[in-house]
């Protein structure tokens, strides 16, 4: 067993750009879920408008930083286009919405008649060279030990992880203002807010509209780092990633969702190459697996996991336990 | 049950006790205001009118459709008919943080604690017109951070006055009932109203607290508001209301000064019509 090897590869996935993207869409869901209460199922759909919406445009010759603007854009119109009918309704709407609004934009892209525009089930690739172009930083392998990243690796961590720190601190600024102390009584009793002339829809709809860009920026970052967006990238799994990260960091917390997907990751990426090594070395039981059944079973082990944490941590690991009591009156 | 005669029922000495009477100088007036539940007519209001700067109490038994009433005049429920001016402004339209901006602030029947917030942000977010709630300004703190002291300033004498300062670091879903109680009637006067409306302020809360909460409540109208309350212990009733206005049905059935509504027959009935041998009625919707 390479324990060296599994443990540089766990940390590798935990910072790398993955990890990146998990955390800023988290950041624009935690805005949603952890501050204003907001049930959004459909994070994923924000990132998908965003991916596409920068795809499309670039592959259409126009300069990328226009086009992932067209990618916010979308993100805005999408979110008024879910909030406006079902914010001034109880909670499971908006939760209804948005998780059918995620699968309908995946099966849209992925549908034949739609083909010319978001290339179907083949996807759209090569749209980012103009990002790559802009790289300063002169190839070769960077790190130390095992732990090591191309140039072209370190170019987008380094403006994903920018991002996940800009869109903290603009969470921040926001949460500890009065704008925030509203969504914050939005999130613990609506009709209070309401009672002392709060226009509590026009909140939800600008926390929806604000998580929902914010997710659009982690969306078009996954897809400029593979230079590809294709439909199954966008499978409603990743909101419930999403959630996994805010539960295991803390809800309503600024650093939550970003030690959250670092923590996920790590996981996934120890697991994952732990039981490759333990299949190959003939463990007893782990050598049961096949190498095609790791994907599930590392997912498993994650669960086990989030469950013990939930028995003796539920308030997440940055989460406040005094909050946590005090809900439950 | 003696009672100096305090200038604000001096005013409605002269008003004649029956339903739907004009009073001299109302700051709400509704009418024909109708809320039907499926076959059943819940509110039918044909003519109310409430006096400035008064401490009326509205009472009736379970189900008389005084929440109702309530949430139908402040924007929490739509009305089938019917409407309501606000000092001279038609509000039956307007939502429910609209007519809270008007002036016209309510409380809860169950108490709404802003548990996950401390003590004083459950009382400053109660203040109008701040600036740090707009959302591009909440990105730049020196736009709002003076108003926001001036907002804390007041709201630490709000709290003191409730006798809760050592408390405003708290949150508040560790308080007890009674606190609770207390902690909403500061956050409605911090939103500056020229109406409270209390939905059962006594309600749950031990008799020494409830003495506290009314001494608050007559203070509330010494500093010129008016107040519309809902109650069902009568000696509350009593002790501190001008006038009272008694439901029963969805309608109003009388209207009086308290000793009068006490003494009315139609008062008894519609209570002991259906209670008999209940003191206190406690509600429950």
């Amino acid at each position: 067993m390479d324990w060296g090897g599994i443990f540089a590869d766990a940390v590798r996935t935990a910072i790398g750009v993955q990890a990146a993207a998990y955390a800023l869409t988290s950041v624009g869901l935690n805005l949603h879920y952890g501050y204003t209460g907001l049930l959004n199922y459909g994070q994923v759909g924000f990132m998908l408008v965003g991916a596409y919406g920068t795809a499309i445009t670039a592959d259409a010759g126009l300069p990328l930083f226009l086009a992932i603007l067209v990618g916010v854009a979308a993100a805005v119109v999408l979110g008024l286009i879910m909030g406006l009918p079902t914010l001034r309704l109880r909670a499971e709407y908006l939760a209804i919405v948005t998780i059918s609004m995620a699968e309908i934009l995946r099966l849209v892209a992925r549908s034949r008649p739609m083909e010319g525009f978001t290339g179907g089930s083949f996807g759209i690739k090569g749209f980012a060279n103009a990002f790559y172009d802009l790289n300063p930083i002169p190839s070769g392998d960077y790190g130390f030990w095992e732990i090591t990243f191309s140039s072209r690796a370190l170019w987008v961590m380094t403006v994903g992880w920018g991002l996940v720190a800009l869109a903290s601190l603009f969470i921040w600024l926001l949460i500890r203002s009065p704008w925030g102390r509203v969504l914050n009584a939005i999130r613990s009793d609506e009709d209070t807010a309401r009672a002392v002339g709060k226009n509590v829809f026009s909140y939800k709809l600008q926390s929806l509209v604000i998580g929902g860009v914010i997710g659009a920026l982690a969306g078009t970052l996954i897809a400029i780092d593979a230079q590809f967006t294709a439909p199954e990238f966008w499978d409603s799994v990743v909101t419930f990633f999403a959630y996994t990260i805010i539960i295991l960091g803390g809800p309503g917390r600024i650093f939550g969702p970003i030690l959250g997907s670092v923590i996920f990751w790590f996981l996934l990426g120890f697991t994952d190459q732990f039981l490759r090594e333990a299949i190959h070395a003939g463990w007893p039981v782990v050598s049961l697996l096949e190498p095609t059944d790791i994907g599930a079973v590392r997912f498993a082990l994650v669960g086990l996991g989030l469950m013990v944490l939930m028995i003796y941590r539920p308030q997440g690991i940055l989460g406040s336990r005094a909050e946590t009591l005090v809900g439950d009156r | 049950m003696n009672q100096p005669t305090t200038p604000a029922r001096s005013v409605l000495g002269d008003v004649e006790p029956r339903p739907g009477v004009a009073k001299p100088d109302p700051i709400l007036v509704a009418d024909g205001v109708q809320r039907r539940f499926g076959g059943l007519s819940a509110v039918d209001v044909e003519h109310l009118e409430v006096q400035r700067g008064t401490i009326t109490a509205l009472i009736g038994p379970n189900g008389a459709g005084k929440t109702t009433l309530f949430n139908l005049l402040t924007g929490f429920d739509r009305a089938d008919a019917g409407e309501w001016a606000f000092d001279g402004t038609r509000i039956e339209k307007k939502f429910a943080y609209q007519v809270a901006r008007t002036g016209m602030v309510r409380t809860f029947q169950l108490t709404k604690a802003l548990p996950l917030m401390s003590v004083l942000d459950n009382i400053t977010i109660a203040a109008g017109d701040q600036r740090g709630e707009h959302f591009l300004a909440a990105l730049i703190a020196p736009l709002w951070r003076p108003q926001e002291r001036r907002i804390a300033a007041r709201a630490h004498e709000l709290l003191d006055a409730i006798g809760m300062s050592d408390k405003a670091d708290d949150l508040a879903g560790t308080l007890s009932g009674g606190q609770r109680k207390l902690l909403e009637l500061a956050r409605s006067i911090m939103a500056e109203p020229s109406l409270v409306m209390l939905d059962e302020p006594t309600a749950g809360v031990n008799p020494a607290l409830t003495q506290t909460l009314l001494t608050h409540i007559t203070d509330i109208r010494e500093t010129g508001r008016t107040v519309l309350f809902v109650e069902h212990d009568m000696d509350v009733v009593m002790q501190i209301s001008d006038w009272v206005v008694c439901m029963a049905e969805g309608r109003i059935i009388a209207e009086g000064p308290p000793r009068v509504i006490g003494a009315d027959p139609a008062v008894i009935d519609a209570y002991l019509g259906r209670h008999h041998g209940e003191k206190h009625l406690g509600e429950k919707q």
